[in-house]
């Protein structure tokens, strides 16, 4: 295994290789490497946004994960083994989700890393994973490129904005009928820029005229200019993709501005912290969501119970970070009760119509997640579900 | 485009309210207070913490936050740029010392308040849309702009027409010379920085006000167009500095209508650069806040 490092490999490669396969002799004939028991715990690594501009979406992300590793662990059903949850903060930047993925790798000697939060800090962070045949569950990753196919060892239980977009666009369509629209995203985000090409597309397919395109940057606060020309342009809706913050100030500019249309967000716009931050005039914002609040599957059910036991608010992004517990759970079961990094990286393609609060869970042939998408609209200061 | 043009007027008095403290830092000491971004975040902090906290109507909280802003301003005179005045190099080691002092006042402000965005409750200010020539504006808009345009005046005033401006425009002059005349240096100086973070940490507030939005990275977004606004305007001028400031809010909503939003940093900053190679000493030259 030492020796076999390929010669094509860049010689830094090689070397991490080397330093990852030094502790456990090798991960291809016993399955554990570097620490990871086949037997032992099964050591979560969460690499989250507790700090900066996504937290907003970390602590709903944490507190999703705690509630199912409390749930696994309660009801015993990984015959004795446990799952074990530890939570670090990327600080919602590349250089920091890079240290704490070396943190999980090297010293924590985790089975599987679940996040990063941001797709932007999953492009750094996840090729030392990769690279270091560590699994990797990202829970809320949605840029349609750039995440699954840096490698075989990098999953995701969140579906992208190419997944969620067209629907959400449709059926914003045949609710409001428009017939031209103007949009605004963020383009210095790998996120909110694969939404806006999504939006793009999506918008494209239903007929829709793109009326105006405006661009703004993360530390931006003043939005009017791009909004005054947008709302010039006379669209019949608003486009809209960016991070919750600055969502909730764009919206309210919006109205400020005195624009009175409807208003359809991307991915962002999904986390209570949006609507708390914009008050009124997040009223009536239409949303596509990963997680269909309604739903009435006792897998839906108990999530929503357990979140409200905790006194936290149930939102997409902990039910998709409380759906990937459930499914590195799945994978344990499905890999023979076994928790090495090779098990679970195993387990996961074999994970098929899983009952999560997300609906039937299953894996695309591009380690993807598979489910049914909403739409949701902000009613009376909360997200309801547009039938 | 009417709309625009009001857009543009409210992001320059904005821009115009912060340069102008720098303006007189500079103007007086030769020295750039890199610091007046952090006074111009907590100061926005502390109006917050008494609205939010104390209940109190912005009426109230705004001239607290001034004087507060103010009292930084003096203590940061004391501590970052006093003890090197007189040095040979004191422009670099205050330039230093100046940033150390803003990244620890940032620091501080990480601590006390973390790195979320915080905002001011809903209502604290009655959030008005009037209708003015076919254009919408706020009622917070206009009081802003209201509120710039007053202190601003008030700065020029006191600078033209009381001992203290007299002695501030002295020094400007000539140190020496001030103090072989009496006149006692360092106060002039303590004073002038207390201007000088008053008039930041009020435009501090109005910003964190009119965009609802208070954070402790809040500084950086215009720390560097504060930086340009007083290049354009001409290093040390006031007049330039309110000139330059409303010139570049309406610059960069015009780029935001003309050419879209992703060139409005790059067409800024590209007419700085031609009006350092054209007219290097800015649009009002240097001399001016010693005639203020």
């Amino acid at each position: 295994m030492r020796l076999g490092c390929p010669s094509f490999r860049l010689a830094a490669v090689c070397f991490l290789a080397l330093a990852a396969c030094k502790g456990g002799g090798g991960s291809g004939d016993t399955g554990a490497s570097s620490g990871a028991q086949a037997k032992g715990p099964a050591k979560m690594g969460a690499a989250l946004s507790m700090t900066g501009a996504a937290a907003t979406y970390g602590q709903s992300q944490k507190n999703g994960l705690e509630a199912a590793t409390e749930e696994v662990n309660g009801s015993n059903s990984l015959q004795g083994i446990k799952l074990e949850l530890l939570v670090e903060d990327d600080a919602t930047s590349k250089e920091q989700g890079i240290n704490v993925f070396q943190r999980f790798i090297n010293t924590d000697k985790v089975s599987v890393i679940i996040g990063p939060t941001l797709s932007t800090t999953a492009t750094a962070a996840d090729p030392l994973a990769q690279q270091a045949k560590v699994p990797v569950l990202a829970i809320s990753n949605t840029s349609p490129t750039g995440i699954t196919d840096i490698g075989d060892y990098i999953w995701r239980d969140s579906l992208t904005e190419a997944q969620v977009v067209p629907g959400a666009v449709k059926k914003a369509k045949a609710k409001i009928a428009f017939k031209s629209a103007a949009v605004l995203y963020g383009n210095d985000d790998v996120f909110t820029k694969a939404g806006y090409d999504v939006m793009k597309k999506a918008l494209a397919d239903e007929n829709v005229t793109v009326v105006d395109t405006q661009t703004f940057a993360k530390p931006d606060r003043d939005f009017s200019a791009q909004l005054t020309a947008m709302k010039g342009k006379k669209p019949e809706i608003l486009v809209i993709s960016a991070l919750a913050d600055n969502a909730a100030a764009i919206v309210a500019q919006a109205r400020q501005l005195g624009y009175a249309g409807p208003i359809l967000g991307g991915n962002g716009f999904n986390s209570p912290g949006f609507i708390k931050n914009a008050g009124p005039a997040a009223e009536g914002v239409l949303v596509g969501t990963s997680w269909n609040s309604a739903s009435t599957a006792p897998a839906n059910q108990r999530f929503k119970e357990l979140m409200q036991k905790r006194g936290a608010n149930p939102d997409q992004f902990s039910a998709q970070a409380y759906s990937g517990v459930l499914i590195v759970a799945e994978a344990v079961r499905k890999a023979g009760y076994k928790t090495g990094r090779d098990d679970i990286k195993g387990g996961f393609a074999q994970v098929k119509d899983l009952d999560t609060p997300l609906g039937k869970f299953s894996f695309t042939q591009t380690r993807d997640a598979q489910h049914e998408p909403a739409v949701q609209q902000v009613k009376n200061g909360k997200f309801e579900i547009v039938e | 485009m009417w709309q625009q043009a009001i857009n543009g007027v409210f992001l320059g008095a904005i821009y115009a309210l912060f340069a102008v403290g720098y303006a007189l830092v500079f103007g007086v000491l030769d020295i750039l207070n890199l610091a007046h971004q952090a006074v111009f975040t907590l100061s926005a902090f502390v109006a917050l913490a008494f609205v939010a906290e104390g209940n109190m109507p912005l009426a109230i909280a705004l001239p607290v936050s001034l004087l507060a802003a103010g009292l930084i301003g003096i203590g940061l005179e004391r501590v970052a740029f006093r003890p090197l005045r007189g040095r040979s190099d004191s422009n670099i080691s205050g330039l230093i010392s100046s940033l150390a002092a803003a990244t620890i006042l940032e620091a501080i402000a990480l601590q006390i308040w973390g790195p979320d965005v915080h905002r001011f409750p809903q209502g604290t200010f009655p959030d008005k849309p009037l209708s003015f020539l076919g254009a919408t504006v706020s009622a917070l808009q206009l009081t802003i702009i209201a509120v710039s345009v007053v202190l601003m005046a008030a700065l020029t005033t006191v600078l033209r027409a009381t001992r203290l401006g007299r002695q501030i425009r002295a020094v400007a002059e000539s140190p020496r010379a001030a103090r072989i005349l009496g006149v006692d240096v360092d106060r002039v100086i303590a004073w002038s920085f207390f201007l000088s973070s008053a008039l930041g940490g009020a435009a501090g507030v109005l910003f964190g006000v009119a965009f609802n939005s208070v954070s402790p990275d809040m500084g950086r977004s215009v720390e560097l167009k504060g930086l340009a606004v007083i290049i354009l305007g001409g290093m040390g001028s006031i007049a330039g500095a309110v000139i330059a400031g409303f010139a570049l809010g309406l610059l960069e909503v015009l780029t935001v209508v003309q050419l879209g939003s992703s060139w409005r940093d790059a067409i800024s900053f590209g007419v700085l650069f031609l009006v350092l190679l054209v007219r290097p000493s800015g649009l009002l030259g240097k001399a001016a806040i010693r005639e203020a």
